[in-house]
């Protein structure tokens, strides 16, 4: 148990370790000067600020003892200042996180909620399949920031159920939340559904129904929890994503957040702060990857001996 | 006793397999139809895609204008398909990139030494921990914007993802009987990863990227609406969206029809890529 929690503790370590490396290098890879990337396209910053910037940031040193002093940097929190807002990182982000990470939730929320649904009727019958197949095909075909866009039109400026930009509140986070849940639900939906009918197709879930249970009754209380696993595995995956969907599905909807802090970066090539989201990034990767991890061992206890 | 005749229950299954095949002949012709406009625009309008029309802007869908004018008074339906081309290339080079990039990559993979292995599958590790979509826009700030870098960038996002597949049907086809006979046999390495290994992991590999081809083309076209990619006035689906935003309240014509052809595009994709995946896994079941 404890090696198992050793190894996980090192290879999420891995990950981060890499992400940061892959900051690190992304950094060094931009063309041209470095302080002038820092200090952004537009300033005109006499040399004794940039003498400063270099000296701060050890510029002049060898590349390995940036490397070390950049990670060093990172375990204290530091992650470097917005050139653009001249405000740190850290802070920006801390502010913008929690508008996307209300969109996320509920749209991860609804998207396993309408999976589950969708799977469970239609799962192992013949007219219910036709229908799964087609909505699942459509929902993962549709791009995002056009979905949005159908949304904006029918329900904000046809119908005014919604506002049309930003907002706040419930009513605000309907129409994103939909968006961004819908081509997710249809990926969850179809491995969910491979999943309840692989089960269906056992002999437990034939006992089940000999037992006298309804249809329903099996596929809700025995086949659901068989298919759970690969669920939470993607469902896990695709939550990590959504900060790369929150971008575009931000941007339509007006509203602030992560993604549009992002986008507003990377127009700027403010580099410091595109650095600090794909760490972000790769945090929110290994804190859900752990609470997956954790939520195998509930969902099915034959994984707990191994 | 009457005798079971095989005559009577070939009808029928012919029939069934017709139905069943509807979807992908569908698929098949909306496909045609989207080669068409990116090859020969002109041949389905003889409008052009950016010249300005005041007077007769912001006109509804009608036998006039089929989609519509936009702000300009330019034609929609001429500008739909005279943006397959753009909008398809992007896509459709980030694609082959990524495919020709994580084939190098999972074969090095499975070829080379183990511990060259061991660093090129974490490192595919850390980048798959990461959206793609953010990946995408990491490499776009570190390269700068344009059609070019935003095709280099989806081309990276995806290597990951098909360095992972080829490595995983690589190493099913190293393990297999006829690669150990050919190694028996005293083939160079080198020979033996071009001859065999490659050709055998293609199959799964191409299906794969036609799926991935319909993402490819979704990353695209979002990175233009995001105003990355292609540049107004080019009538690229993503940019037509994203200047039609603008108007949603007055033109909804703006916002419906190049994202309807976006989708349409993309679904097509999908059901051939996964009629070829049915077909694939059907014949060669693991």
């Amino acid at each position: 148990m404890i090696a198992v929690l050793i190894r996980r503790a090192a290879s999420a370590l891995a990950v981060l370790l890499g992400a940061a490396t892959l900051a690190f290098a992304a950094l060094e890879l931009i063309p041209g000067d470095k302080v002038a990337a820092l200090l952004g396209p537009a300033t005109s910053a006499s040399e004794q600020v940039k003498a400063q910037i270099r000296a701060e940031y050890g510029f002049d040193r060898p590349i390995v003892v940036q490397y070390l002093h950049y990670l060093g940097r990172l375990v204290r929190g530091d992650l470097g200042d917005s050139y653009q807002l001249s405000r740190p990182v850290a802070g920006l982000l801390a502010e913008q996180l929690w508008p996307t990470a209300q969109l996320a939730l509920a749209a991860i929320a609804l998207a396993v909620a309408l999976a589950v649904l969708s799977a469970v009727v239609t799962a192992g019958r013949r007219a219910g399949r036709a229908v799964a197949t087609a909505w699942e095909l459509a929902a993962v075909s549709l791009p995002s920031f056009w979905l949005g866009i159908l949304l904006l039109t029918v329900f904000s400026f046809q119908l005014g159920m919604f506002p049309v930009v930003g907002g706040e509140g419930i009513s605000a986070l309907v129409l994103p939340a939909v968006t961004l849940a819908l081509p997710i639900a249809g990926m969850l939906a179809q491995v969910l559904r491979e999943g309840l009918e692989a089960a269906l197709a056992q002999p437990f879930a034939v006992t089940a129904r000999a037992r006298g249970l309804s249809h329903t009754a099996v596929r809700v209380r025995h086949t659901l929890r068989h298919a759970t696993v690969p669920l939470a595995t993607l469902t896990g995956w695709l939550t990590g994503s959504l900060l790369g969907g929150a971008v575009l599905v931000e941007t339509v909807f007006g509203r602030p957040g992560v993604g549009a802090l992002t986008l507003q970066a990377v127009s700027n090539k403010d580099m410091p702060v595109v650095i600090g989201v794909v760490l972000l990034s790769a945090v929110v990767f290994v804190v859900i990857s752990a609470v997956v991890d954790a939520l195998y061992a509930v969902v099915d206890p034959r994984l707990k001996a191994g | 006793m009457t005798t079971f005749s095989p005559a009577r229950a070939v009808p029928v299954r012919r029939v069934q397999w017709r139905a069943g095949r509807l979807p992908e002949v569908a698929a098949w012709a909306v496909l045609v139809v989207v080669a068409a406009f990116a090859v020969a625009p002109g041949l389905f309008s003889d409008l052009s895609p950016i010249a300005i029309d005041p007077a007769g802007a912001m006109r509804g869908p009608g036998a006039a204008h089929w989609f519509g004018t936009d702000q300009l008074g330019r034609d929609q339906f001429t500008r739909v398909v005279h943006g397959t081309r753009p909008s398809l290339l992007i896509g459709l080079g980030a694609t082959v990139l990524a495919v020709a990039g994580g084939a190098l990559i999972g074969l090095l993979a499975v070829v080379g030494m183990r511990y060259a292995e061991q660093v090129l599958m974490r490192l595919v590790d850390i980048l798959l921990s990461l959206p793609t979509m953010l990946l995408a826009l990491l490499v776009i700030t570190v390269l700068g914007e344009g059609s070019g870098n935003v095709m280099f960038a989806i081309a990276i996002a995806f290597i990951p993802g098909y360095a992972r597949i080829v490595r995983a049907e690589a190493l099913v086809v190293v393990r297999s009987g006829y690669v150990e006979a050919a190694r028996a046999l005293g083939l160079r390495q080198s020979v033996l990863v071009v001859r065999h290994v490659l050709p055998n992991a293609l199959g799964p590999l191409l299906v794969l990227a036609t799926v991935g081809f319909g993402t490819a083309l979704i990353a695209a076209s979002g990175l233009s609406f995001l105003g990355f990619g292609a540049e107004p006035p080019s009538p690229e689906w993503g940019v037509m969206l994203s200047e039609g935003r603008n108007y949603l309240s007055t033109a909804w014509w703006l916002g419906v029809f190049p994202g309807g052809a976006m989708t349409l595009t993309v679904i097509a994709v999908n059901i051939v890529g996964r009629a070829a995946q049915n077909r694939f896994t059907r014949r060669a079941p693991r």
